[in-house]
């Protein structure tokens, strides 16, 4: 399974970052690999309209079937993830990524 | 002669002083009162009058055709990010859309017509005298701007120019002021005499003066605070043309969602003397 | 760290005699972040002293030139906005109704339009006479207010407090119910809703709070000036109760509101004495609410 995060920073320590289309970075996790992906989307931290769906457009490219985040994704973004099929839970905010990937292996986080 | 009500400052008194002033008038002459502050247009709480029309208003965005070789030319056509192209289907998002059309028209497989999304609507309801008109922006939309030239667009093309409109505009100095103030032939800036007042006013008076539009000041809420406003005001030169007093008993009839210009004597003077200026103004013009 | 966001829906209310008085009365370590960019206030009780000043390009604009231009018209046609000026056949682009779309630079045959980026604000970081840090912006007149240059304060507040290990973010919020608002309380610990006993307040506090529920972030209320009405405030209370949202205070009309911000100071630092124990008591029932 591909595992995204939205996140601050740019590896396992980094926190979660709560929001989905102005986050710093999606770290994307290859559980059959075991790679973590570095995603800059700072062009999308820098719109003033339309940052959700620049993101989700971001992310479609690399196919991820989960997205793990604090408060969820906005109004805009939230269709193209749902069109996408991926499953997005949130509760992850404060967090770190290594944090949220087992809170969300053990069912502690909220299915969005 | 159009009148726009406008204030830096959120709860300084545009809606009351628009209802207020357009009720005034309204005992002797014909007046249309519009409130444009389409994102939480207030003025309808304070009016009882009857529903007339009740009209959908739309803006034009495009629809993906549902096939097409996803090119990805509409994505870069887009400022706003409200087309996007997922890895099997373009997806549009018509909240963020300007309508400006370039994707539609640069597409080179014509996939994206234009078509009318629904962004708010347009209310006309009547009381006697008085032609009330309020747009109201749907919940999720985030641009004010086109309902606001569309409401604007729907009153010139019903009433006849003569016929004194108001304006309530939505507070601040951003694009949809600009927008009401556009149109309008005179402004009227409202505010309180404290620092936050003045602060607020300041940014107010560089707005209008940038759309090089007539302008007073009506201070609200007299006697609460200082003298700062004044002393601004006389040393721009900017008329003070009235001072609405400090009162508990208006507080509390506005607290209740009444009107005053029936109700406080004070209130109906400073409403006079509001009339005899603007229409001083309009005679010499 | 804790992000306390402050927000009223309606102008008028008190917020930002509010989060200003939080300011005062939270501890040293806290960074203000005052996220009213179309009318900042708040800086009038801190006086700043700025540090720190960035300017803000948010949007674009059009701009033909000249030397280029052959006249052919094109741009004029494809303009939705009316932008383009054709006076006496020369050809240039009205900046204020220029929206930035860039239609027009695309279909330019010969490049002579190209788009500019417009400076719409200015943001800064600055010490405050309550030696705590301030980051406040201001948004140019005529500017599209999207929420960007909210999120910019936001996240420069956010990066100063984790820079210097601060435990508290206290944002005057944005007024209203658009992308501003939004972008203010995005990422908070806590909201705290000021309201006011009027029809008006009421109608915006009901329309505000849903958004908050949307982000499913915890919030408290102040009932500021409760005593003008005590019908529209005992329903003010109602809502509260109906919507688990937790009653923080209420607080009477008080003419030294206005005479604290006349001194530049906070209630909490002017008020009588009734209103600094009830902001001293708000403010720990947010400290403990926050938690």
């Amino acid at each position: 399974m591909k595992i995204a995060f939205t996140a601050q920073g740019t590896d396992w320590n980094a926190k979660v970052d709560p929001r989905f289309g102005r986050t710093r970075y999606i770290l994307l996790y290859d559980e059959d690999s075991g790679e973590l992906q570095v995603i800059d989307n700072s062009a999308s931290v820098a719109e003033a309209h339309g940052a959700g769906p620049k993101t989700a457009a971001l992310i479609a490219d690399y196919d991820p079937d989960v997205l793990i985040t604090g408060n969820g994704p906005g109004g805009n973004a939230d269709p193209a993830l749902r069109a996408m099929g991926i499953e997005i839970f949130t509760g992850a905010g404060g967090m770190t990524i290594r944090q949220a990937y087992e809170a969300y292996k053990n069912n502690q986080l909220r299915k969005f | 002669m159009t009148i726009a009500i406008a204030s830096g400052k959120g709860g300084t008194g545009k809606t009351t002083l628009s209802v207020n002033l357009a009720l005034y008038l309204a005992q002797k002459q014909p007046v249309i009162l519009a409130d444009l502050d389409v994102e939480e247009p207030n003025s309808g709480l304070f009016l009882t009058a009857d529903l007339k029309e009740d009209l959908i208003r739309y803006n034009m965005v495009p629809r993906w055709s549902g096939q097409c070789s996803l090119c990805r030319e509409c994505q870069a056509n887009c400022v706003w990010n409200a087309v996007i192209v997922l890895r099997d289907r373009v997806m549009v998002y018509p909240q963020l859309c300007h309508s400006c059309y370039a994707c539609s028209e640069l597409c080179p497989e014509k996939a994206l017509p234009m078509v009318p999304y629904r962004m708010g609507v347009v209310r006309h309801f009547v009381s006697d005298n008085l032609n009330f008109v309020e747009g109201r922006l749907d919940i999720g939309q985030e641009l004010a701007v086109p309902l606001i030239a569309q409401t604007i667009k729907y009153i010139n093309e019903k009433f006849d120019k003569k016929i004194v409109r108001i304006f309530d505009s939505p507070p601040g100095t951003s694009c949809p002021v600009i927008e009401v103030m556009k149109n309008a032939d005179f402004v009227i800036l409202i505010t309180e005499p404290t620092p936050f007042g003045l602060n607020d006013l300041q940014l107010a008076v560089e707005t209008v003066r940038q759309l090089n539009k007539p302008f007073a000041v009506v201070i609200n809420r007299y006697g609460i605070g200082d003298n700062q406003v004044e002393n601004y005001c006389q040393t721009q030169g900017i008329d003070i043309i009235a001072r609405i007093p400090n009162d508990k008993a208006i507080a509390r009839l506005y607290s209740q969602g009444k009107t005053l210009f029936d109700n406080v004597p004070s209130v109906a003077h400073e409403l006079q003397r509001i009339e005899q200026y603007l229409f001083s103004k309009a005679g010499k013009a | 760290m804790r992000e306390i966001v402050v927000i009223s829906g309606k102008g008028g209310a008190g917020k930002t005699s509010i989060s200003a008085s939080f300011a005062y009365l939270s501890p040293p370590e806290t960074v203000i972040a005052d996220c009213d960019v179309d009318a900042a206030d708040m800086h009038l009780l801190m006086k700043p002293r700025i540090v720190q000043q960035e300017d803000f390009y948010s949007s674009q604009e059009a701009v033909i030139n000249p030397d280029l231009c052959t006249g052919c018209d094109l741009c004029y046609q494809v303009c939705r906005f009316d932008a383009i000026s054709r006076e006496d056949g020369i050809y240039s682009v009205i900046p204020l109704n220029c929206e930035g779309c860039a239609y027009c630079e695309k279909v330019c045959p010969v490049q002579a339009i190209t788009m500019k980026a417009r400076l719409d604000g200015q943001w800064f970081i600055s010490e405050t006479r309550l030696d705590k840090p301030m980051v406040h912006a201001r948004l140019g007149i005529g500017t599209e207010n999207s929420g960007k240059l909210v999120t910019l304060v936001k996240n420069v507040a956010r990066k100063i407090a984790e820079k210097y290990n601060k435990d508290f973010i206290i944002v005057d919020g944005a007024p209203g119910v658009g992308c501003p608002v939004i972008a203010s309380i995005s990422g908070a610990s806590f909201v705290v809703l000021v309201s006011e006993p009027t029809v008006s307040g009421i109608h915006d506090l009901k329309r505000v709070y849903d958004l908050v529920r949307r982000f499913g972030i915890p919030a408290g209320l102040i009932i500021n000036k409760y005593d003008i009405n005590p019908e529209k405030t005992q329903e003010i209370i109602s809502f509260a109760q109906q919507n688990a949202i937790f009653l923080i205070s209420q607080i009477p009309y008080d003419e030294s509101f206005v005479q604290a911000q006349i001194r530049g100071l906070t209630m909490a630092e002017y008020g009588s004495r009734q209103i600094k124990k009830l902001l001293r008591q708000s403010w720990e029932t947010v400290m403990e609410l926050s938690e």
